[in-house]
């Protein structure tokens, strides 16, 4: 390579192969990120306004953020619970074996992919008519939806999204679970330590930090999720990903674009504040895995 | 399914029993696969009125299902396109960005991972406000053609490529090699044609796969700026016709499901193959 500064001309005609990307990421990445969070500071004739950001405290759109948190929050943590249980049953398994194969490909299409289908997936199975739900009633005369339709309410949205948080959970708590050491548990057997010990003394130490960042990348993944709660609940915007939609759709009504970029902004600022918590969280756990 | 192999004694204390192990896999597994079966279940069902028929699979083969269906054929199609054309940014605009920022510019590579990275903070149904004034931009310039949509998707895969193409950059020693190909007379061409990208053929096959899966799954961005795609067309059909909406879902995570499985094959094969070299 040749020394930096040396050739300047031609140092500036080596940046020139970077341009694509950078404009591409420009136009569609920084642009319309910026545009987001911007509109929320204006009227719909261009004025400077704060009453769009302030709107979001309004007590209606409070209670979509908390709804949204709830719903992120516990499937989260039911998530990172059972996925971890799901890691741990695959430690010593090989690695390019056929299991692993399938649970990681499996659990990428549920995690990445779902969306739509996930709720389809939900009403054939706790729907009115769904297998489950007819199941239950006619085989124990339980009604499941005695107490009123839940499933397309936010309630109803918690099975759906733990059942992306948790192949989710199994895709980035692995790679920490396979950073575990051999001699680790060498060395406890060989100290005289028990099952027990190793677990509570080396393994949850070392795994805590990771668990808990991919903890915070799942809520934040279930806060940002839009496609199985908008299939869902056709009416309504009981999260805050649906309020945008409401926003977004309803032109009618004067100056609700842009509340979206309010809302889109309120959104963005707990995203930044959760990643921010996952990669810092991901620095420690780095340093047992070299 | 050949079982999983124990790493031998060694493991004392770490990994599960057996028992512990498959009766773990065995419960969730289980549970998982329900809402899978109802689905499965519900293509074969009669009616609100119960039984079981194939009308609903047969019914893809008649004469009239191209016209009933239409609209959601299109919406394949269109799916398919965008997943074509957003592999093509992949290929084109990040692929070539990554090896020069790792050949030339290692001092970018943070600056490029946090780009990359940047995706998975701004969520797609935050990204689409923004989206919204850019597209009508495009719109007037290139027209309202569906392929469009696949600048926004070429964003959204941006994370998930990049980890792929970077995992297979991080294996290969790219530095040494093109040096190595540079100091023998090649040009800067057949270096990348001829060592470069066969050695990354598995990260970039990878990347493809992944940006597939990825487009032919999205939603958001599609069903908020309104325009036709697999799933929101799947959304659609499925206040007319369920059946019909739920037999493409399960096609459709099929599909996906195999993609993946084959991306798993190909980073395996190069584990056995570097560990038997």
């Amino acid at each position: 390579m040749s020394a930096p500064g040396a050739r300047p001309r031609k140092n500036l005609a080596r940046y020139l192969g970077l341009t694509p990307f950078a404009v591409y990421v420009l136009l569609f990445l920084a642009i319309p990120t910026t545009l987001a969070v911007v509109t929320g500071f204006f009227t719909e004739d261009g004025d400077f306004t704060f009453s769009n950001v302030v709107g979001i405290f309004d007590p209606v759109i409070l209670g979509t953020f908390f709804s949204s948190f709830w719903l992120s929050a516990v499937s989260a943590v039911i998530g990172a619970v059972v996925g971890a249980l799901l890691c741990f049953a695959m430690i010593g398994t090989r690695a390019e074996g056929a299991l692993r194969t399938v649970v990681d490909s499996a659990s990428s299409v549920l995690a990445q992919f779902g969306g739509v289908m996930l709720a389809f997936a939900f009403i054939a199975t706790i729907g009115n008519q769904g297998l489950i739900t007819v199941a239950l009633r006619d085989i124990f005369g339980l009604d499941i939806f005695a107490n009123g339709q839940w499933l397309y309410q936010v309630p109803g949205l918690l099975l759906p999204y733990i059942y992306f948080q948790v192949p989710l959970m199994v895709i980035t708590f692995m790679p920490a679970m396979e950073g575990l050491k051999i001699q680790w548990a060498e060395a406890n057997a060989t100290l005289g330590g028990s099952r027990w010990t190793y677990w509570t003394r080396i393994a949850f130490p070392v795994l805590a930090p990771s668990f808990f960042g991919s903890l915070l990348l799942l809520f934040a993944n279930a806060f940002s999720s839009y496609a199985t709660a908008a299939a869902l609940i056709s009416q309504g915007a009981q999260i805050v990903p649906l309020q945008i939609r409401g926003a977004l759709v309803s032109e009618t009504v004067l100056g609700r674009e842009n509340m979206a970029g309010a809302l889109a902004l309120g959104m963005i600022v707990v995203m930044v504040v959760v990643m921010w918590g996952y990669s810092a969280l991901q620095k420690r756990t780095a340093r047992w895995q070299r | 399914m050949s079982g999983p192999v124990n790493d031998g004694p060694a493991r004392i204390g770490a990994a599960p029993s057996n028992i512990v192990r498959w009766v773990i896999l065995g419960v969730v597994g289980l549970i998982f696969a329900i809402p899978i079966i109802s689905m499965i279940e519900f293509t074969f069902r009669a009616g609100l009125a119960g039984g079981y028929t194939l009308d609903h699979w047969t019914g893809l083969f008649d004469e009239d299902a191209a016209r009933t269906y239409r609209n959601l054929f299109t919406a394949i199609g269109n799916s398919l396109l965008l997943a074509v054309v957003t592999v093509g940014i992949v290929l084109v605009i990040l692929l070539p960005t990554m090896i020069l920022v790792h050949l030339q510019f290692p001092r970018l590579r943070r600056v490029l991972e946090f780009i990359c990275i940047i995706p998975i903070t701004v969520p797609a149904v935050v990204l689409v406000v923004g989206l919204a004034p850019v597209y009508s931009v495009v719109v007037r310039l290139l027209g309202g053609s569906v392929w469009t949509l696949a600048f926004a998707y070429g964003i959204t895969v941006l994370p998930y490529a990049y980890r792929a193409i970077q995992s297979n950059l991080d294996s290969v020693d790219v530095v040494t090699l093109s040096e190595a190909s540079r100091s023998l007379g090649a040009s800067w061409f057949s270096v990348s044609w001829r060592v470069l990208l066969p050695n990354l053929r598995r990260g970039i096959l990878a990347a493809a796969f992944i940006s597939v899966a990825v487009v032919l799954g999205e939603f958001t961005i599609a069903s908020l700026l309104n325009r036709v795609n697999l799933q929101t067309a799947l959304l659609q059909v499925s206040q007319s016709d369920p059946y019909v909406a739920v037999i493409f879902s399960l096609l459709a995570l099929a599909l996906a499901f195999a993609l993946l499985l084959l991306i798993g094959r190909l980073g395996s094969t190069d584990r056995n193959r570097s560990t038997s070299s």
